[in-house]
């Protein structure tokens, strides 16, 4: 499998994701450096935190060229959370912010008629036609979300309070509202199609129940040495 | 027997080969408390949190000790995905929003240790692992906190904590119903019955530790049972 470059913007949490490739097999490249980012056969660009933040820490390394490049020449990308609204136009989080405009749309707040953020594993509906993605159950921590499937993609779609993306994806480019990284077996085989490039063997959607599902939260006892 | 929790610490074994065993069963997360975390302990948690992290393909949240955002940078670099804060957000409430600032109020989780006034519905707030009264309303500091920046209440009865007679659901509900985030419900869980009164109570989640650990139940055992009373879990 080829190496990933994992464009490393100082505001993200880069161990989960840099984890789950190693996991995979996979060289885990982490980079701030443009050249890099844009030369990269294989592209991650994750995030957390807020809309503007992100963009302005792009800028800030000459990051959001270098993504737009990479994209332009057909570079096989993942976007994760913060780093799939990113490359959106805009999000109601930092209105008057330009996003990278890679996909078409605004990210927009959930409704306040549920609990936000969207914390916890929603499942996951998939539109005809899609590769990579599965029907299923991942992990989500958002409070923004594009709403509207945009042109030239195939969509998947959960529900907190309103229906909204929670994937996309078009050629060798997969950009996911969830984290795949923190998503257990169904995260891992989505990391390591979207690493193939084989397709998902589908199977007719049952009619799942949409919304987050109630947690059960271990805490591991133990003593430390401090 | 308040605080069973922090006074019967015992060399549990490795939280790592424990995270694994958890998701294995279909933990949705894994939530690490390490309440000797101190300057000096900090690189032993660190190194906890990389050695879970490797072993786990689900969230975790990481607490104890921390008290600034550089603290939390290390945790996060470590491979948590959440920050869990307690003393620090009482001592210095600012940290919440500097937090929320800096990683995004979905990486900031604010433990409260709840601790009942009398025979009213009041709770006051517990800090230093349970050892000081610290504030005289906890449904009042989840309401602050989530204004500030939490994205998340991890919420423990101090007065079931350990006992294993099911969560204070009277706090729990008052807490769920002032906040608009998530709520964690811990401390108390002994049956099944009892994650199942949390959930009917408006926890978003319920955090157990000794009922898996001691082998009493199980995690797939547990959602099994929730799913036949028609509460939505991953299975």
């Amino acid at each position: 499998m080829s190496e990933v470059v994992i464009v490393d913007s100082g505001v993200a949490n880069l161990a989960s994701i840099a984890g789950a490739f190693r996991r995979l097999g996979t060289t885990a490249v982490i980079t701030a450096d443009p050249v890099v980012v844009r030369d990269a056969s294989r592209l991650v660009l994750p995030g957390v935190g807020a809309f503007g933040a992100g963009i302005a820490a792009l800028r800030a390394k000459g990051l959001d060229d270098a993504i737009r490049e990479a994209t332009v020449r057909g570079t096989p990308l993942l976007g994760v959370c913060l780093g799939m609204q990113l490359l959106c136009e805009a999000s109601e989080e930092s209105p008057g912010v330009t996003g990278l405009g890679v996909i078409e749309g605004t990210c927009r707040r959930l409704p306040d008629t549920v609990r936000i953020p969207h914390l916890g594993w929603n499942s996951i509906r998939v539109d005809r036609g899609a590769t990579f993605l599965t029907r299923g159950v991942a992990a989500f921590a958002n409070s923004y979300a594009l709403r509207e499937s945009p042109r030239g993609w195939t969509a998947a779609w959960s529900t907190h309070g309103v229906s909204f993306i929670a994937a996309l994806e078009r050629d060798a480019t997969l950009v996911c509202q969830f984290h795949p990284e923190l998503s257990g077996a169904y995260g891992a085989a989505l990391l390591e199609r979207w690493l193939t490039g084989r397709s998902a063997t589908t199977e007719p959607a049952p009619t799942d129940v949409p919304g987050l599902t109630r947690r059960l939260i271990p805490c591991p006892t133990y003593k430390t040495a401090g | 027997m308040k605080g069973v929790r922090f006074q019967n610490l015992r060399d549990a074994g490795d939280p790592a080969e424990q995270a694994a065993r958890y998701e294995a069963q279909g933990a949705d997360e894994i939530v690490i408390l390490d309440v000797a975390a101190s300057a000096a302990g900090r690189a032993t948690q660190v190194e906890t949190v990389r050695a879970v992290r490797a072993a786990i393909r689900i969230p975790l949240t990481v607490g104890g000790g921390v008290r600034t955002v550089e603290d939390a940078r290390q945790l996060l670099a470590a491979g948590a995905d959440k920050i869990s804060v307690n003393t620090a957000a009482v001592e210095q409430p600012a940290l919440l929003g500097e937090l929320a600032q800096a990683f995004g109020c979905q990486c900031v989780v604010l433990a409260i240790d709840a601790r009942r006034i009398g025979e009213a519905k009041r709770w006051e707030v517990l800090v230093r692992g349970g050892r000081e009264a610290a504030l005289q309303d906890a449904v009042a500091w989840a309401r602050e906190g989530e204004r500030l920046g939490a994205g998340e209440i991890l919420l423990t009865s101090w007065d079931r904590d350990g006992t294993r007679a099911g969560h204070d659901v009277e706090l729990l509900r008052a807490v769920a119903d002032a906040v608009r985030v998530p709520v964690i419900a811990s401390g108390g869980v002994g049956t099944r019955d009892h994650v199942a009164s949390a959930f009917a109570a408006g926890a978003d989640a319920v955090l157990a530790a000794s009922v898996f650990h001691d082998g009493d139940d199980t995690v797939d055992g547990i959602k099994a049972d929730l799913a036949v009373r028609g509460i939505r879990v991953r299975r």
